[in-house]
Parts: structure tokens; C-alpha cells; sequence
């Protein structure tokens, strides 16, 4: 196999190379960079790895094993709609596991993927400091209170039509 | 030395500071049994995670149970090894690992070798509460590349093959990853070997204590070809071999077989049984001579000559300067492995001596090595598609052939080997083991340098197993420093002073394994016991002074081939068979300029 050139946009090179530094390229602090790449991105796709691993001059296999092993950290970029389903104590006692069910259900999707067309993806949450309004769930930043399965299909089709009027 | 007492399973036993209580037992012959613990003494080769906890013992006065292998011997220290609550604790975790293992024994490549089923033999365990608990079991693809089998359901996260790539190798391919029950060791992005650093060394299958990581198999396309009346198959056999293969049939570790091993391809029905160290000579007579012309062109003043020389014998070392020093890559001689050698004169000049054509030539290597079965697809080796060497197989697939084509190999006449790709020099035959390979060189650059005969063939300065070694030849005068390192951790420390311009050696010589070829992938399995492995050291330097020639440049066949066919060492025709080149496979990360 010959040699493999992983290609990346310009600024986003440019950034992470940046976070690196300022973590003075230092292998010990990988969890910090790869927290800072991914407030930055949004996620880790494996061009952002490779190039911590440059960077830190570490494997990239090591830095997979770090982000492997970390539920916090993810390979799958957010949808354009990331849905996050409260599981805190109040939410789980009032229903949050079908409410999360219903969203798998009617997107077709697994917790932590997103959706074929970027759309939408789903995560978890814990304790969103909005009990009284258990079981909640957020798009983006909206919240979404008192919520019942059957609301689930209201508020995906809520994002779909503001899709289709924006395309 | 400070030395501590202590009593375990009520004997007395005292040990230098420092030793764990694994150690101690062994001494008074108490057998702990081990999983992840793994080390090959001398060789610089330790894994200790102290994870699986199959070694527990129970020490008086603490409340938990101790892994064995990781803890420290204390004065005074009671410890037992096989109370009720040792043996109900180790049955658990026993039983824990194997509520996450397939139990296909029966069609497992390590069936017979697996430490997991020796310790399920021991424990005598015959039903498994935990399986089919509320968990499922890992769901990895079965992943093949050129050399390697990985089946990841089967890893038990022993993590010995990530110090081997990634304390001894320094090579990086290999990290535990995700966790619970889908935790394996695996690469980068789960991918596969191709894409990741791999120099496909094997030294990870060699101690993987169970099948997770396996060599690629090709003893049934060798039964084929063998069995097909329109090829003709030929066959090499490389050093490290001869040294090996009889423990495979209980020989004692360092008997030298060449004789049987000859007689066992024979009676296989291969059409010519070769030898490898023919080609080993031909190795030395054009790496030799690109030594001596890069010398003599420096000495003379030309400062631009690419120095130091690095050997280039062993595809793993190949693969890993590809991979971290391409920049690098016009130190190491240009001359191809053995194995390659081999393969390029028998489907060319033996070929053509025998009228057959190249396509109905089937060429095969047995190699103590699982690189070589990689080197053979690379495409720079191949004409027209068809490889040099169509397939290379390990000692322990020899074995498994001759096993099951009902030789009874101890038992077998010693026979010779075929001519002309079979003769050889005490030379050839320490390309096995580390040292080896710079020291044949030596024998005939000092001949042919000084026109003058050696006054002693062994050259002990360059014998031994540290990691990296060094010595000063005195050739007639001329002062040749010489570099020796093995395992590539160690390689890779030479690499970096030459690249800080630190490095003061005129040739270096590098082999991926620990040891050498001797400690090969392909080879009988050591289980961590380097007593094996020095056993096949010694054993190659006795096969060395038995032989009636000691230096390549004397081998007859080689001198003839080179009068009838090939010409000058490094001449036209040998550049053309015999040298080859080189690629940077470094992954970088650029700039995209294609999308804004
Ligand atoms: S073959 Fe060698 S380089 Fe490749 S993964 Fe195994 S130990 Fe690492
Ligand atoms: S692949 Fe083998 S050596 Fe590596 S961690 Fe798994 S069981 Fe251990
Ligand atoms: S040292 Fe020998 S056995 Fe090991 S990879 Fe190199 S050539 Fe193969
Ligand atoms: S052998 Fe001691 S913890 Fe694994
Ligand atoms: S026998 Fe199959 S893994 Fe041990």
C-alpha cells in the first residue's frame, strides 16, 4: 500500500493544530484536546485523530482507543436537529424511556447516530435542570416538556416541514 | 542483594527484593496458573497488566486477593496458592472470560496451543453459569490480510500483543479499544491491518496466548499445487528452520534438522528441495559489494554517499522504515531479501535451465516468519502479476503438513539438498539469528577488501541478544564501526541518531524479531520461555562451524552462477533480479486544496 494523504479543509487544520499547541503537544493531555476538538467540531471524525496523533506524536490507534472508550466522545457528526432525551431521575420516573423509544421508533435510529440525511441524530441526557417539566426533551436548545409518546411524531414533523419550507 | 523469606503454601522459600510472589512459587515448583502475564527473559520482552486475575493468591493479613504476577514478595509474607477461596475465585474469573468467547475449539487454528483451553482443561470446567447471561458477546468481523488472521471474538484482552507492537515494535498499529464486553485490542478506527502502521512483524500472533490472532494458512494450496501433474513446484527453506521444526515433533529445543527437513519436502513430493541460505550467500555477495563500493566511494572523499548502510533482509524492518522513516529510505541497501532472491533466480535462471515456463512454476518459501508471507504480494516482486515466490509458509505449517501427510519425521533418513540452489556456507546459515547477517558480510568484505584470507572466521564481537549492540572491525587497518539492534523499538533508536546525525557506524543490521529470525512469527511457539530461544541461538552458530565453507564468496554454485548467468555482483543482471526499491507509505494529514 503506498502512501496515504488524508485530506482536511484548511481552517479545520489549522484549528486543531492550534488546540494542540496550546496544550503544548503533550501526549498527557489527550482527553483535553479531544474535548476542545470536539467543542470545536462537533464530533471526531478520524482525519481530526490522525492528525492529534501527528500532532502528540502518539498512534493513532491510541487516540481510537481513547475516543472508543469514552461514551462523551463521538465519531458521528450532530444532525442539523441533535435530539436529546433526558434520562435524570425525575424524566426516567415519569416515562423518559418510552419517550426515547418513541424518537428511535419514528427516526429509525440508534442512540448516538444520525440520521442518512444529516437531519436529525439522538442522544441521551442527564438531569436538564427542567424537572417540573419531566419527561423533557431538546432540539437544539428548545426544550420540550410534559411530553407524551405520542408527541414525538409531532415535534419530528415540526422540523421536517420547517425543512421543506426553508429548501 | 537483599533477599526476603516468606512461606507459601506452608514452605519456606527466600528471593532477591523485588521478585513477585508468580516468581517465588516457581521456584519451589508451585505452578500459578497465568493468562495476561507474559514475559521472554533477556530479551527485554514483559507484559504485566496484572488484569485477568487468573494468578490470584490469598496473602494472610489482607483482605483481597492478590494477582500473583504483579505482587511483591514481603518478609514474612504467608500466602497460599490453592485455598477453597483461590480456586472458587480463579474458576470465576475463568468462567467470566469464557461467558465471552466462542467455544468452537474443534475448528480453532490454536486448538492443541491455546493457554485459555489448557487453563479450561486444568480447571475442569464443564458448564458456564454466566453464558447466556443478559450481555451478548462481541459480533467482530473475522478480518485476513497478507499475513495475519484476526478474530477478534476470541481476544481476551490479555493486551500482549499491544506492549509487543507497541513497547517492543514501537510500531503503534495495535490499542484496546471501546470497553466491556466489546473491548478488543485492535487498530486505528477498527480497521483493517493494510491501513494501519502494520509491518505485518507477527511478533503479536507469536504471543497471543489464544486464537485471536492467527497466521494466514496455505497448507491446502499446497497440497494442490504439489498434487498438480502441470507444475513444477519448488521449494526454499530459510535458516531459522532447521533450528526450529523439531520441537514441533518433541525434539529437544536446538536440535539442528536439516537433514530430516530435507527428507520430510521429499517425501511431500515437492519436485526441488532448495535452500534458502544458497540465496542468504547470494545475499551477501551484493550486499557485500554495495557496502564495500559506498565505503570505498567515502573513504576517497564523497561525502554525499548514503552511509550508514542498513541491511534489508527482513520485510518487517522494510515495512517499518516505510512507514516511519521514508525520508530515510536510500540508507538501506538495495538488495532483496533471501526469500526474494530465491524466488527471482528460480523463475528466471532455474527456470529456464530446466525449460519450464514461468507461470508453470510453482515457488514456494518455509519461513520462521509471517512478513515474508506479506513481502510476496508486493507488487515490485511479481512479473506480469506472477510472484517470485507464490507462497510462503511458516515452520509450524510445515509441520502441520507433514503431520498430515503421515511422515513420521523423527524417524526420517537424513537427506541432501538439490543442486544447484542447494549448496551453501556456515555463512548463509547465521542469517537466522541477530548478528548474523553482518557478520557473513564482514567474512567476505574483510577477503575481498584486503585481498588477504581472515585470520579468524568468528567474529564474537558481533554475537549476542542485547537489544542493540555495537563493535569496531579492524579491517587490515581500515576501522569499521558496526551497528546491531533487533526488535524494531530498538531499530528505531538507531534510526533517530543517525537522523541526528549522532550515529558514528559505517553498516548497521536490523531484524524485526526479538532475537532474530530464530524467534520468528511462523516459528514453534515459545510460550515465553526464552530458554528456547537461546537453545536455537546456539544452535546456529554450531550449524555455522560444522559446515565444510564458512564464507559466501567460496559457495561453488554461487561463483558458477555468476560466471554462467549473472555476471558482476551488483552488475547488470543483478540489479535487474536482485536489487529492488523502496516507497514512503507514511499517512500524513494535508491541506484539502480541491474543496474551498
Ligand atoms: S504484526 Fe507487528 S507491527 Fe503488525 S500489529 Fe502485530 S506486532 Fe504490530
Ligand atoms: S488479540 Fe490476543 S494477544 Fe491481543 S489482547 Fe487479545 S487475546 Fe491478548
Ligand atoms: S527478523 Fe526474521 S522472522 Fe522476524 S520479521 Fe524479520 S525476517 Fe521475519
Ligand atoms: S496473569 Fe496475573 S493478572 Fe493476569
Ligand atoms: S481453542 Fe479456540 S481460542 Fe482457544
Amino acid at each position: 500500500m503506498d502512501k496515504i494523504i488524508i485530506k482536511m479543509k484548511k481552517e479545520v487544520r489549522e484549528k486543531i493544530i492550534e488546540i494542540c499547541n496550546r496544550f503544548n503537544n503533550n501526549p498527557g493531555e489527550l482527553i483535553n484536546v479531544l474535548h476542545a476538538t470536539q467543542d470545536f467540531l462537533g464530533y471526531l471524525p478520524a482525519e481530526a485523530q490522525e492528525l492529534i496523533a501527528e500532532c502528540l506524536h502518539i498512534p493513532t490507534a491510541k487516540v481510537y482507543g481513547v475516543v472508543s472508550f469514552y461514551a462523551f466522545f463521538t465519531m458521528t457528526p450532530k444532525g442539523k436537529y441533535p435530539i436529546s432525551v433526558c434520562l435524570g431521575t425525575a424524566c426516567y420516573v415519569r416515562g423518559a424511556e418510552k419517550i426515547l423509544d418513541a424518537f428511535k421508533k419514528e427516526l429509525n435510529l440508534e442512540v448516538g447516530q444520525t440520521t442518512p440525511d444529516g437531519l436529525f441524530s439522538l442522544t441521551c441526557l442527564r438531569c436538564v435542570g427542567a424537572c417540573g417539566l419531566a419527561p423533557v426533551a431538546m432540539v437544539g436548545d428548545k426544550v420540550y416538556g410534559r411530553l407524551a409518546p405520542a408527541d414525538v411524531k409531532n415535534i419530528v414533523k415540526e422540523y421536517k416541514d420547517l425543512e421543506a419550507a426553508n429548501a | 542483594m537483599d533477599t526476603v523469606k516468606l512461606t507459601i503454601d506452608n514452605r519456606e522459600v527466600e528471593v532477591p527484593k523485588g521478585t513477585t510472589i508468580l516468581k517465588a512459587a516457581q521456584k519451589l515448583g508451585i505452578d500459578i496458573p497465568t493468562l495476561c502475564h507474559f514475559e521472554l527473559e533477556g530479551l527485554g520482552v514483559h507484559n504485566r497488566p496484572g488484569g485477568c486475575r487468573i494468578c490470584v493468591v490469598e496473602v494472610e493479613k489482607r483482605r483481597n486477593l492478590a494477582p500473583a504476577c504483579v505482587t511483591e514478595c514481603m518478609e514474612g509474607m504467608v500466602v497460599k496458592t490453592n485455598s477453597i477461596r483461590v480456586i472458587n475465585a480463579r474458576k470465576t474469573v475463568l468462567e467470566l472470560i469464557l461467558s465471552d468467547h466462542p467455544s468452537d475449539c474443534l475448528q480453532c487454528a490454536k486448538s492443541g496451543r491455546c493457554e485459555l483451553q489448557d487453563l479450561a482443561i486444568r480447571f475442569g470446567v464443564r458448564e458456564n453459569p454466566y453464558i447466556g447471561g443478559n450481555h451478548e458477546m462481541s459480533s467482530y468481523q473475522v478480518e485476513v490480510s497478507p499475513s495475519i488472521i484476526r478474530d477478534m471474538n476470541k481476544c481476551v484482552m490479555c493486551r500482549r500483543c499491544e506492549t509487543m507492537c507497541n513497547e517492543m515494535q514501537t510500531v503503534g498499529a495495535l490499542s484496546a479499544i471501546e470497553r466491556g464486553f466489546p473491548a478488543v485490542v485492535s487498530t486505528a478506527f477498527n480497521q483493517h491491518l493494510d491501513h494501519s502502521p502494520c509491518t505485518f512483524c507477527g511478533q503479536c500472533v507469536a504471543v497471543c496466548p489464544v486464537g485471536a490472532l492467527t497466521e494466514v494458512d496455505h497448507t491446502s494450496k499446497i497440497i494442490r499445487a504439489i498434487a498438480d501433474p502441470t507444475k513444477k513446484t519448488v521449494v526454499q527453506v530459510a535458516p531459522a528452520v532447521r533450528v526450529a521444526l523439531g520441537e514441533e515433533f518433541g525434539m529437544e529445543p536446538g536440535t539442528i534438522v536439516t537433514g530430516k527437513l530435507t527428507a520430510a519436502l521429499k517425501a511431500l513430493g515437492f519436485d526441488y528441495v532448495f535452500d534458502t541460505d544458497w540465496s542468504a550467500d547470494l545475499t551477501i555477495m551484493e550486499e557485500g559489494t554495495e557496502l564495500i563500493g559506498r565505503l570505498t566511494k567515502f573513504l576517497a572523499g564523497d561525502k554525499s554517499v548514503p552511509l550508514p548502510i542498513l541491511t534489508s533482509c527482513c520485510p518487517a524492518w522494510v515495512n517499518f522504515f516505510e512507514h516511519q522513516f521514508p525520508e530515510m529510505r536510500d540508507l538501506p541497501s538495495t538488495a532483496k531479501s533471501p526469500q526474494q532472491m530465491f524466488g527471482a533466480i528460480a523463475k528466471s535462471y532455474f527456470a529456464e535451465k530446466i525449460g519450464c515456463k514461468r507461470e508453470d512454476m510453482i515457488s514456494v518459501s518455509v519461513m520462521p516468519c509471517l512478513a515474508k508471507k506479506y513481502e510476496c504480494s508486493r507488487d515490485e516482486l511479481k512479473v506480469n502479476g506472477n510472484p517470485d515466490v507464490d507462497y510462503s509458509i511458516s515452520t509450524r505449517e510445515l509441520a502441520r503438513l507433514i503431520k498430515l501427510a503421515n511422515i513420521d519425521f523423527t524417524a526420517l533418513p537424513e537427506e541432501k539438498f538439490d543442486s544447484p540452489l542447494g549448496e551453501s556456507t556456515g555463512a548463509a546459515v547465521i542469517f537466522g539469528t541477530t548478528g548474523g547477517v553482518i557478520e557473513a558480510a564482514v567474512r567476505t568484505a574483510y577477503e575481498v577488501i584486503t585481498k588477504k584470507p581472515l585470520p579468524k572466521i568468528d567474529f564474537e564481537e558481533l554475537r549476542g541478544l542485547e537489544g542493540v549492540r555495537s563493535a569496531t572491525v579492524d579491517v587490515d587497518g581500515l576501522k569499521l564501526n558496526i551497528g546491531i539492534a533487533h526488535g524494531l523499538g530498538n531499530a528505531r533508536k538507531l534510526l533517530e541518531d543517525i537522523k541526528a546525525g549522532r550515529s558514528q557506524f559505517h553498516a548497521i543490521e536490523i531484524m524485526a524479531c526479538p532475537g532474530g529470525c530464530i524467534d520468528g512469527a511462523g516459528q514453534p511457539q515459545h510460550h515465553g520461555n526464552s530458554d528456547i530461544i537461546k537453545a536455537r541461538w546456539e544452535a546456529i552458530y554450531r550449524a555455522d562451524r560444522e559446515m565444510p565453507i564458512r564464507k559466501s564468496h567460496e559457495n561453488p554454485s554461487i561463483q558458477a552462477i555468476y560466471k554462467e548467468y549473472l555476471g558482476e555482483p551488483c552488475g547488470h543482471k543483478s540489479h535487474e533480479l536482485l536489487h529492488t526499491h523502496y516507497f514512503d507509505r507514511q499517512t500524513t494529514v494535508e491541506v484539502d486544496v480541491d474543496k474551498k
